[in-house]
């Protein structure tokens, strides 16, 4: 079935009033399972399901694309003494709309030379890439399109296929300038996929499971960032550095480096191929930082202390998609903070960063993490 | 057959050759760098230059003197106050005209605020180098108090064209000494949120120190001057050794480094933005009474004979050189700009550095192209 179920501790009945959905979606996916199977056969329902929740992730994806290029542009505003964008609709909050209609009807310009089926490959493997990988994003209680029971393995292993399409694009080019671009992005990914799993692997090891619903619900009496003493926090470092690589993001942007490399891998690209590779670029931020909020920072579990039941019950209250939506907008603001004052790095102290300095740490990390959770020396 | 054997080359001579340029966002202008790369290495950059240029050497044959100081300012536009000033100090020179003090000190206030909006905006374009992209708009920002209060005294914001032979075009604004204060002021609080943004970051001293380096040898043999050079330790600066305007009447260091990597010459022009301030400092309570221009001939014609005269502009040494042969207009004028010798120390110091220092060290350079073209 599609709409699994999370572990429920307390499923509430259907008789609870309308708003309790907001804090277990569960009966809600149940009710709409149970509706379907009522008017079709099981075929029809599958397929039926499928479709509801492709287009739902779709306009998901969307929105989130637009939202993050239009906070981005607020951040960035906000850290460069500017306003940002202010014209279009209030506080400009239209201003991507309006930049994303001008991208489709743009020339999509052929290249001359280019290998044009490559070339027009590349942006539907980045973008697939980023598509797949919200699939397994546990977004609330119950609101989760597919719970494997290897989430975080298929997560990094599906973000990690972009790269293809990277190297695609600089390749199929035909441009100096891209292929250099596709190439440091190729280096780049490729190193900093072990920092991203090795990270994540210290969690899974706290949480003795790969399944992202368990690992959210194992952190019920606690986020794993403060359980799991300094190797959790250690690791959450970790993975913001190589994440933010991951994403080709500033100060990692070597890939797309605009003062050396004009725009590195996407520099042919024009019109809406050119907003794929945009949009993907901000889905991946979100898909990275939506893993780090479900791994380290609790997913959508409240901010729960010991004992204050007072300050437990008001935290409770606080619906789970709005703690998870505000967990990944904290991580995603601190990858915007990352890009917005720091100078790039230069491609062999990248490769430097890694294999000489989080590598190691990380394995030892890993090692330690082991080593408290044999000793059950965590909380 | 015979033609493939031919067209197969050594490993040596296989090289993937970029243009960066002359539309390029790290070149700063229409420069064409012809560089040869084997991965990512530089073997070797070749300048292109000529895509903007003017002939402003050949035009100021047929105009006069006056007219002749409206085209230098459009040579180095970022220390247009300076190019004219070398040529009004030329012009003064050759008809001996005595210029009073007020006129001196005037101008040296100007030219070192014209040396400090110049180097912000190179700190802004050269945060931008290095991937910063934060950096360009703090730059901007205090620029514009500078050009505010050139605006205000010369009707001008960057091509101010303040100076004419035997002084300045209009008396200096009733406002000009009070905001001058007031800039002086608030960047001395703001300078050091500089240092916080980009001079204090590690990966900013990753990428720039041992980058580049200039031997004081190799900077004295290739006429590096300005903070370029002087990075170097080549003592340099046409204002101590040389000093012209009001120069020879204050006290400021000369700032020195022994290093000349990217990292010196980017210190050296922050520390440059210090000394300026207070040289300024000096000047601005004492500017002395009097008349802001001596009353010349209508037309200013140049005794016959050769003439020469150098200043200091924010990159380095200019020279100006007019031969007359006693008409209004001057038989052959020549312009020694600093940027055109500055980047030709590029290949020899770019070699055998990546990709990404090569545009850190044209960066640091600080490179003009207007005036490099002319």
């Amino acid at each position: 079935m599609l709409f699994d179920i999370v572990d429920v501790n307390s499923s509430p009945s259907l008789s609870d009033p309308w708003w309790k959905v907001f804090y277990d979606f569960s009966s809600l996916t149940h009710k709409i399972d149970s509706s379907l199977h009522n008017a079709m056969s099981q075929f029809w329902t599958t397929i039926a399901e499928m479709l509801i929740i492709g287009v739902l992730i779709l306009l998901f994806y969307a929105l989130i694309g637009l939202f993050l290029v239009y906070a981005e542009r607020k951040v960035c505003a906000f850290m460069q003494n500017r306003l940002g964008p202010n014209r279009v609709g209030p506080f400009g909050i239209f201003q991507t709309i309006a930049d994303l209609f001008k991208l489709l009807f743009k020339e999509l310009i052929p290249i001359k030379n280019a290998d044009s089926f490559l070339f027009n490959l590349a942006p539907f493997i980045v973008i697939i890439a980023s598509f797949m990988a919200i699939a397994a994003i546990p977004f609330a209680k119950g609101l989760h399109a597919i719970d494997l029971n290897i989430g975080v393995l298929y997560v990094i292993a599906v973000s990690a296929m972009g790269v293809i399409g990277v190297l695609l694009a600089g390749w199929s080019s035909n441009n100096k300038y891209s292929l250099i671009g596709a190439m440091r992005s190729g280096a780049q990914i490729v190193s900093y996929e072990l920092s991203v799993g090795l990270s994540i692997i210290t969690i899974v090891i706290l949480a003795g499971s790969m399944q992202l619903s368990e690992i959210v619900e194992a952190q019920r009496t606690g986020w794993f960032i403060f359980k799991g003493h300094i190797p959790a926090f250690i690791a959450f470092i970790v993975f913001l550095v190589s994440s933010t690589a991951e994403t080709n993001r500033g100060p990692f942007d070597l890939a797309e480096a605009e003062s050396e490399l004009t725009a590195g891998y996407h520099t042919e690209y024009s019109g809406i191929k050119f907003a794929f590779f945009f949009l993907a670029e901000y889905i991946n931020m979100f898909i990275v930082a939506s893993i780090a909020a479900t791994v380290f920072l609790g997913g959508w579990m409240p901010f729960n202390v010991g004992h204050w039941d007072g300050f437990n019950h008001v935290m409770d209250f606080v619906p789970p998609f709005v703690w998870y939506i505000g967990k990944t907008f904290f991580v995603i603001f601190i990858m915007m903070w990352f890009k917005w004052t720091f100078p790039r790095l230069r491609i062999d102290q990248l490769l430097t960063l890694e294999w000489k300095y989080l590598l190691p740490i990380n394995l030892v990390n890993v090692l330690i993490m082991a080593f408290l959770v044999l000793m059950g020396w965590h909380f | 057959m015979e033609e493939k054997v031919k067209n197969i080359t050594t490993d040596e001579q296989q090289e993937y050759v970029i243009n960066m340029g002359p539309q390029h966002p790290s070149t700063h202008g229409v420069l064409r760098l012809v560089v040869s790369l084997k991965g990512e290495i530089v073997k070797s950059v070749q300048p292109h230059i000529g895509y903007i240029h003017r002939g402003i050497e050949k035009m100021c044959e047929s105009i006069t003197y006056p007219q002749i100081i409206h085209l230098t300012d459009r040579m180095d536009y970022l220390s247009a106050h300076i190019n004219n000033e070398a040529v009004c100090l030329t012009v003064e020179k050759a008809l001996e005209v005595e210029i009073p003090d007020r006129i001196k000190v005037i101008r040296t206030i100007m030219s070192e605020l014209t040396r400090i909006q110049s180097h912000q905006l190179w700190w802004a374009s050269f945060g931008m180098d290095l991937g910063g992209l934060t950096c360009f708009f703090y730059g901007l920002r205090d620029r514009e108090k500078i050009l505010d209060i050139f605006e205000e005294t010369c009707g001008s914001r960057m091509i101010v064209s303040y100076n004419c032979p035997g002084g300045l075009m209009y008396d200096i604004h009733p406002n000009f000494q009070k905001r001058v204060k007031e800039f002086i002021k608030y960047f001395r609080k703001i300078l050091p949120e500089y240092d916080q943004l980009l001079s204090g970051n590690v990966i900013f001293h990753e990428r720039s120190k041992g980058i580049g380096k200039l031997t004081l040898e190799d900077a004295v043999s290739y006429g590096i001057t300005g903070p370029s050079g002087r990075a170097s330790g080549f003592s340099c600066d046409v204002r101590k050794h040389e000093p012209y305007s009001a120069y020879d009447k204050i006290k400021f260091k000369e700032i020195l480094f022994t290093e000349g990597d990217t990292y010196h010459r980017y210190i050296a022009r922050i520390d440059e933005m210090w000394e300026s301030m207070n040289i300024i400092e000096q000047l601005i309570d004492n500017i002395p009474e009097g008349p802001y221009a001596v009353k010349m001939k209508p037309v200013i014609k140049l005794p016959e004979g050769e003439y020469y005269q150098r200043v200091e502009t924010a990159r380095g040494e200019l020279g100006v050189f007019i031969i007359s042969d006693g008409n209004k207009s001057p038989y052959r004028v020549k312009f020694r700009s600093p940027n055109f010798v500055n980047l030709s120390v590029l290949n020899h110091i770019a070699k055998g550095f990546k990709i990404a220092d090569l545009v850190a060290i044209g960066g640091s350079l600080d490179l003009v192209i207007p005036d490099i073209d002319r």
